[in-house]
């Protein structure tokens, strides 16, 4: 469990975005409404070079959070201990706002498959998950925030509901939780449940960040709507409501606009974070 | 009935292991193609990541030839760290094994280029040695000893790389001769300079970074390839900022 004195998520409730190095010039010159960044923990564990150099100049001017995505909290197996003392390292240099991580697994039997898989919901998982997370805090020194993934299938093991299983890691790590809102909009229409009730269940007390992203639409194998979490275009007008729906009820937040392929010019990102403003300004006082 | 994650990753990356039972939708029908998502997503990564850190590559063979390398590629050899800017390490030998290839025989040094050019791209910072700290007598000279910038690679070849890169890279280059060369990398300040080295100079190089004096390589070097240029050399690094420190042992008196 963690101690009071690590809980220090000093990200602004206010727009930010996934930082792309193509956006460097244009955020120095133009950044409003973006207050904050995001990066790829991943990205920035080369030795130095313009990636660093990049990161450093911005850490000037906008607090930023790091968002592990290889980090493979999810695995069956212990955690690289390699991985972990660069991640260490990179928060201990860069003193982030955030750090975050991924309810998922990406590596196994030492071979990383760069994606973010899914793992069952039961008490055996809950248990190596939670262990996990104390030796990441414990090693990197403050709390972590936990993301929710999009999910294409359902394991027949699960025993625990995800906004459930979500609320009891963060009872016994203390670690915070990152709610990306696009993702239970994936996840709510490739399982047939309601988002709105995914959230109501969702402890959004913990909440130290949100996500939003854009996603690509296929069908299953019966002509059932397939979602996929692609971040390849503008975040879709049923995830800006319930995006409303999460923040009529949890107050002001971090919000975060992610768009990782087919990365638009910088005017055109600035506008979803313009929205995700906007989306801000009309919670009710 | 449970998954572990060595049938996940099984199925995974080879599509002819069936998806695991246990998967499902939400009425518990068999997963099926929505397992392809996850199949899908690592291979179309991964191949981005390989065509990310070999555009040149990618650009002698086609896009589709390489997407096709990639897909062989990424099943033998999954990355084994979440560094994907360093993925692709095997990528030359395993260029050089495939026999479709043979007749292309510098791919695989035009692989270890762009792997060195990244590896450069990356590297640690460094601060170039003062520009008067060869300013000395040339006795003192051939007495130094040098150290060198992190970004530094040189990438030693039988083909004329260096030409073929830069025909491939830079619009109006001169279509590459036949001769073979070596290529020195330098990273001035954050984006990695390749150039070719006069015959010997990588020789020369690869001596004082195991220790040897200016003089003592030169020596060495000249006596494999008498007609070596040291002067040119040892410019290309000064220009480069690849030497960042000059140690002078005092000379007997």
């Amino acid at each position: 469990m963690l101690d009071n004195a690590l809980r220090s998520n000093r990200l602004p409730a206010a727009p930010g975005v996934g930082y792309k190095p193509q956006h460097f010039a244009q955020i120095l010159e133009h950044a409003k409404p973006v207050e904050w960044l995001e990066i790829h923990a991943e990205n920035y564990m080369g030795d130095g070079g313009r990636p660093l150099a990049q990161l450093r100049h911005l850490s000037e001017q906008f607090p930023i959070s790091v968002h592990g995505v290889g980090l493979s909290i999810g695995s069956e197996g212990p955690l690289d201990a390699d991985h972990l003392a660069r991640l260490k390292h990179l928060v201990s240099w860069l003193n982030p706002a955030s750090f975050s991580e991924h309810l998922a697994w990406s590596t196994h039997d030492s071979h990383f498959l760069n994606d973010l898989l899914p793992l069952p919901y039961t008490d055996a998982t809950l248990a190596s998950i939670c262990d996990h997370i104390d030796q990441v805090q414990e090693t990197v020194g403050r709390q972590m925030l936990l993301e929710n993934p999009s999910s294409y299938l359902a394991f027949e093991e699960s025993t625990w509901s995800e906004p459930d299983f979500l609320r009891e890691i963060a009872r016994r790590t203390g670690c915070g939780l990152l709610l990306d809102v696009n993702n239970v909009f994936v996840s709510a229409t490739n399982l047939d449940f309601s988002p709105q009730g995914y959230i109501d269940a969702y402890p959004l007390d913990k909440v130290g960040e949100i996500h939003l992203g854009g996603h690509d639409e296929d069908e299953d194998d019966h002509g059932h709507p397939l979602l996929i979490d692609s971040h390849g275009r503008e975040v879709v007008n049923p995830v800006w409501a319930l995006l409303d729906y999460v923040l009529d009820r949890s107050g002001p937040k971090p919000v975060l606009v992610e768009w990782d392929t087919d990365v638009p010019d910088w005017p055109v990102l600035r506008e979803e974070a313009v929205r995700a403003q906007t989306a801000l300004e009309r919670i009710p006082a | 009935m449970s998954v572990s994650q060595t049938e996940f990753q099984a199925a995974l990356l080879d599509a002819q292991v069936p998806v695991p039972s246990g998967l499902t939708d939400a009425v518990e029908q068999p997963a099926g193609r929505r397992f392809s998502v996850y199949r899908n997503n690592v291979a179309v990564s991964l191949t981005e990541a390989m065509h990310q850190a070999f555009p040149v590559i990618t650009k002698l063979l086609g896009t589709q030839n390489m997407d096709g390398l990639a897909g062989i590629f990424l099943r033998q050899h999954p990355p084994s760290s979440p560094l994907m800017m360093f993925y692709g390490e095997e990528f030359p030998n395993f260029l050089a094994d495939m026999p479709q290839l043979s007749h292309l025989g510098y791919l695989p040094d035009i692989a270890r280029l762009e792997l060195a050019l990244r590896r450069s791209y990356h590297a640690a910072d460094s601060q170039a040695a003062p520009e008067d700290a060869l300013a000395v007598s040339p006795d003192a000279v051939m007495q130094a000893r040098l150290t060198f910038a992190p970004s530094m690679r040189i990438v030693r070849s039988d083909w004329p790389i260096f030409a073929i890169w830069r025909f491939n890279t830079e619009a109006g280059a001169p279509k590459p001769g036949a001769q073979a060369e070596d290529v020195l990398i330098t990273r001035p300040e954050y984006d990695p300079v390749p150039q070719t080295l006069p015959s010997g100079g990588a020789a020369w190089i690869e001596r004082l970074q195991n220790g040897e004096t200016i003089g003592g390589a030169f020596e060495q070097t000249a006596a494999e390839t008498p007609d070596f240029d040291l002067g040119t050399t040892l410019a290309l690094l000064l220009q480069g900022g690849a030497i960042t420190s000059v140690t002078i042992e005092r000379l007997e008196t």
